[in-house]
C-alpha cells in the first residue's frame, strides 16, 4: 500500500476550518433569515456591552500607560519561556550530550532578562510619579 | 571539525551582543550632562574585535553548529566582515552627529550594535527560524534608528511606516517558512533542499517560495516592494539611512542567496523569472523615481531601488559567477551608499538644513573635500571606471550575460545611463552652481572621527574599483561553498580580476 501524501495529515485542519466557518456562517445566517428586524434607537443603543462612550477615543495618553504596558508583556512572555525549559530540562542532557547545557543557557537567559530589569530601572520607568518630561 | 566550540562559531555575535549591552547599561549610570562619546569610543573598539572574530573564522573549518541552525562558511565570513565594515564607518561618521541634541546616544550606539548582531545572525543561519530570529532582531532595532529624530515629524513618519510595512513584509516571510515546513516537514534549509528535489507538492513550495521572496523584496527594497524606502529615507537621520540602506540589505541578499540557491535550487525555473521580472521593475523604476526628486535622501532613496535591481540582475544568472557577482556588488553598493549619506550627514547636520538639490550649490567652494568625497562616491554610483560601482556593475552584467541574459543586460544598460543623469545633475550642482554666501550656514568642523569614516569609505571606493582582487578572492571562496564543481566558469573568473591591472 502506498503511504498516503504527506499534505493528508493536514486534513482534519481543514475539516476542523470547514467546520468552524461553517457553523458560525449558519448561525449568522439563521438569526438573520428567522430573526425580526425592528430596530429602534434603544434597541441599537450600547447594552450590556460597558458604558456609554464619553468624548472622542483619539485623544492623547500619557507614554507612561504604554510603557507599562510594553514592559508587562515583555516580562510576561519571558516568563512563558521559562515553562517548556522546566517541563524538558530532566531530558537535556540526553538530547544534548552536555549535562549542564539547559543549566547555561537558562543562566544566561535569565542574566539577559536581568540586564533589561536592570536598565528599566535605572532609565526611571518603574516610578510612575516622578516627572520625566522626555519619556 | 567535532571540536570546534559551537560558541566560537557566532564569536562575532557574542562579542556585539556583550559590547552592546555593556553599552546600554552604562548609558543610565552616566550623568546626563556627560558626553557619550566614550560609549562610541567603546562600541568602535568592539565593532573592530567583532571583525577581527569574523576574519579568524577563515581558520575554521566550515561546519554548523547549535543543532544545525548556524554555518560557517567562507560566505557567512564575508557577509559578517562586510556588515561589521558597515558598522564601523556608521559607528564613526555618527560619533558627533547627536551631540547636544538627543538624550538616548548611548541608546543609539546599543542600537546599532544589536541590529548589527541581528544581521550577521541571518547571514551564518541556515535554518529558516533562525534567520526570522535574526531578521526581527535587526528590524526592530532600524526601526526604532529610523524614527531617532525624536522631535521631528518626518522621522516619526519614516519610524511609523517602516514599522507597520516591515511587519507586514516579515508576516509574508514567515507565513512562507510555515507553508514551507508544511510542504517538506523541516525548515533547515538543507533539508529543504531535498524536499524540494524530490518533487513532492510543488505547488504548495512555490506558494512558499513566492511568500519569501515578498517578505526578502520589501528587505531589499525591491520593486513591487519598493514604496516604502523613500519616505523612509527621507525622514531617518542621514547616517542612520547610510546605515540600513546597506547592512539589512546585505543580510537579506545573504538570506536571498541560501533560499534560492541552496534550498530552492532545483526549482530554479521558477524564481528566475520573479527575479527577473523583479529586477527589471526594480531598475527602472528606481531611475525613473529618481529622475524627478529634488530632496538628496528621496533621490538616494530610488537610486537605492535601482541598486537593487542591478544586485537581482547577478541572482538572475544562477551560477558560481553570479553569487560572486552579488557578494562583490553589496560590498560595493555599501562603500559608496553610506559614504555619500555620510556626507550628506555632515553637510546638512542634525536639523538636516540641506536636503534639497539647490541647497547644494556651488558647495565645492565652500567644503573642497566633503564635496570631492561626495563627488567619487557619485561617480562610483554612476560606474565610472576606477570605481568600486564600475567594477560592480561591470562583474554582475558580465555574468549576466554568461548565463545568456542579453534583454536583461541590454535593459540594465539603458538604465545605467539613465542613472548618470540625476548623479551628474547633483555633482553639477556642486561644483558648476554660483555658491551663494547669503544662504551660509556654519558648519562644526568635521572631527577626526568623522575624516577617518570617510577616508575609510573613500579608499574603499578605490581598492574595489582599482585592486579588486582581495575582495573577490573571498567573494569567490563564498561562492565555492555552493557551487562546488563549477569548473567552466572557474578559469574565466580568475583571469576577470587582471583586466583592469
Amino acid at each position: 500500500m502506498n503511504k498516503p501524501a504527506y499534505m493528508w495529515n493536514y486534513i482534519p485542519l481543514l475539516m476542523q476550518i470547514l467546520a468552524a466557518v461553517g457553523l458560525a456562517g449558519f448561525i449568522i445566517a439563521a438569526s438573520w433569515f428567522i430573526g425580526r428586524h425592528r430596530n429602534s434607537k434603544v434597541k441599537l443603543a450600547a447594552y450590556e456591552c460597558g458604558m456609554v462612550a464619553q468624548g472622542d477615543a483619539r485623544g492623547r495618553f500619557s507614554v507612561r500607560f504604554y510603557m507599562v504596558a510594553m514592559l508587562f508583556i515583555l516580562f510576561d512572555v519571558e516568563a512563558v519561556f521559562m515553562l517548556p525549559w522546566a517541563v524538558i530540562y530532566r531530558k537535556l542532557p540526553a538530547t544534548t550530550g552536555s549535562r549542564f547545557f539547559g543549566f547555561w543557557e537558562m543562566l544566561v537567559y535569565v542574566g539577559f532578562v536581568l540586564v533589561g530589569f536592570f536598565y528599566i530601572w535605572k532609565k526611571g520607568i518603574l516610578e510612575w510619579s516622578k516627572d520625566k518630561a522626555d519619556l | 571539525m567535532t571540536a570546534v566550540s559551537p560558541a566560537l562559531r557566532i564569536l562575532p555575535e557574542i562579542l556585539l551582543t556583550l559590547t552592546g549591552v555593556l553599552v546600554m547599561v552604562t548609558e543610565p549610570l552616566l550623568s546626563a550632562k556627560t558626553s557619550r562619546k566614550p560609549l562610541g569610543i567603546f562600541a568602535l573598539l568592539g565593532t573592530l574585535a567583532a571583525i577581527a572574530a569574523s576574519a579568524w573564522q577563515l581558520h575554521l573549518p566550515a561546519g554548523t553548529a547549535f543543532f544545525n541552525t548556524i554555518q560557517t562558511d567562507a560566505f557567512s565570513v564575508f557577509f559578517h566582515l562586510l556588515i561589521g565594515g558597515i558598522l564601523l564607518v556608521t559607528l564613526l561618521v555618527s560619533l558627533n552627529y547627536f551631540e547636544g541634541h538627543s538624550t538616548y546616544v548611548g541608546e543609539f550606539y546599543a542600537l546599532l550594535l544589536f541590529s548589527a548582531v541581528g544581521m550577521m545572525l541571518m547571514t551564518s543561519a541556515i535554518e529558516l527560524l533562525m534567520v526570522f530570529l535574526g531578521l526581527e532582531i535587526s528590524s526592530i532595532s532600524t526601526y526604532i534608528l529610523a524614527g531617532y529624530r525624536k522631535r521631528s515629524a518626518v522621522s516619526a513618519e519614516a519610524s511609523i511606516k517602516y514599522f507597520l510595512l516591515g511587519s507586514f513584509a516579515t508576516a509574508f516571510f514567515l507565513y512562507g517558512v510555515a507553508l514551507c515546513f508544511g510542504a517538506t516537514g523541516s525548515t533547515n534549509i538543507h533539508s529543504i533542499a531535498t524536499g524540494v528535489a524530490s518533487g513532492s507538492s510543488p505547488l504548495l513550495l512555490a506558494l512558499a517560495l513566492g511568500m519569501m521572496l515578498i517578505g526578502l523584496g520589501f528587505k531589499v527594497s525591491a520593486a513591487p516592494f519598493h514604496v516604502w524606502t523613500p519616505d523612509v529615507y527621507e525622514g531617518a537621520p542621514a547616517p542612520v539611512v547610510g546605515f540600513m540602506s546597506t547592512a539589512p540589505k546585505a543580510a537579506a541578499f545573504a538570506v536571498l542567496l541560501r533560499i534560492t540557491y541552496t534550498g530552492f535550487g532545483t526549482m530554479s525555473h521558477i524564481w528566475i523569472p520573479l527575479l527577473w521580472i523583479m529586477a527589471v521593475a526594480s531598475m527602472t523604476i528606481g531611475n525613473l523615481g529618481a529622475l524627478t526628486q529634488r530632496n538628496v535622501k528621496r533621490m538616494l532613496a530610488y537610486s537605492s531601488i535601482a541598486h537593487a535591481g542591478y544586485l537581482l540582475v547577478a541572482f538572475t544568472a544562477f551560477s558560481a559567477d553570479g553569487l560572486a557577482a552579488a557578494c562583490f556588488y553589496t560590498a560595493a553598493y555599501a562603500a559608496m551608499n553610506v559614504g555619500a549619506f555620510a556626507i550628506i550627514s555632515y553637510l546638512s547636520g542634525y536639523d538636516e538644513r540641506r536636503v534639497h538639490l539647490q541647497d547644494y550649490a556651488g558647495l565645492a567652494k565652500r567644503h573642497p573635500l566633503a564635496s570631492a568625497a561626495m563627488a567619487i562616491f557619485l561617480l562610483s554610483l554612476i560606474g565610472i571606471p576606477f570605481t568600486a560601482g564600475f567594477f560592480g556593475k561591470f562583474y554582475v552584467f558580465t555574468t549576466a550575460m554568461h548565463s545568456g541574459l542579453w534583454i536583461l543586460v541590454t535593459i540594465g544598460l539603458l538604465n545605467s545611463g539613465l542613472a548618470a543623469f540625476y548623479y551628474l545633475r547633483f555633482l553639477s550642482q556642486l561644483y558648476m552652481q554660483p555658491y551663494d554666501a547669503a544662504q551660509d550656514i556654519s558648519e562644526a568642523p568635521a572631527q577626526p572621527a568623522f575624516v577617518l569614516g570617510i577616508a575609510i569609505l573613500v579608499a574603499a571606493v578605490l581598492v574595489l574599483g582599482i585592486i579588486p582582487n582581495r575582495v573577490l578572492r573571498l567573494a569567490q571562496a563564498g561562492a565555492a561553498t555552493y557551487f562546488p564543481c563549477s569548473g567552466t566558469n572557474a578559469a574565466e573568473v580568475h583571469t576577470q580580476p587582471n583586466l583592469l591591472r
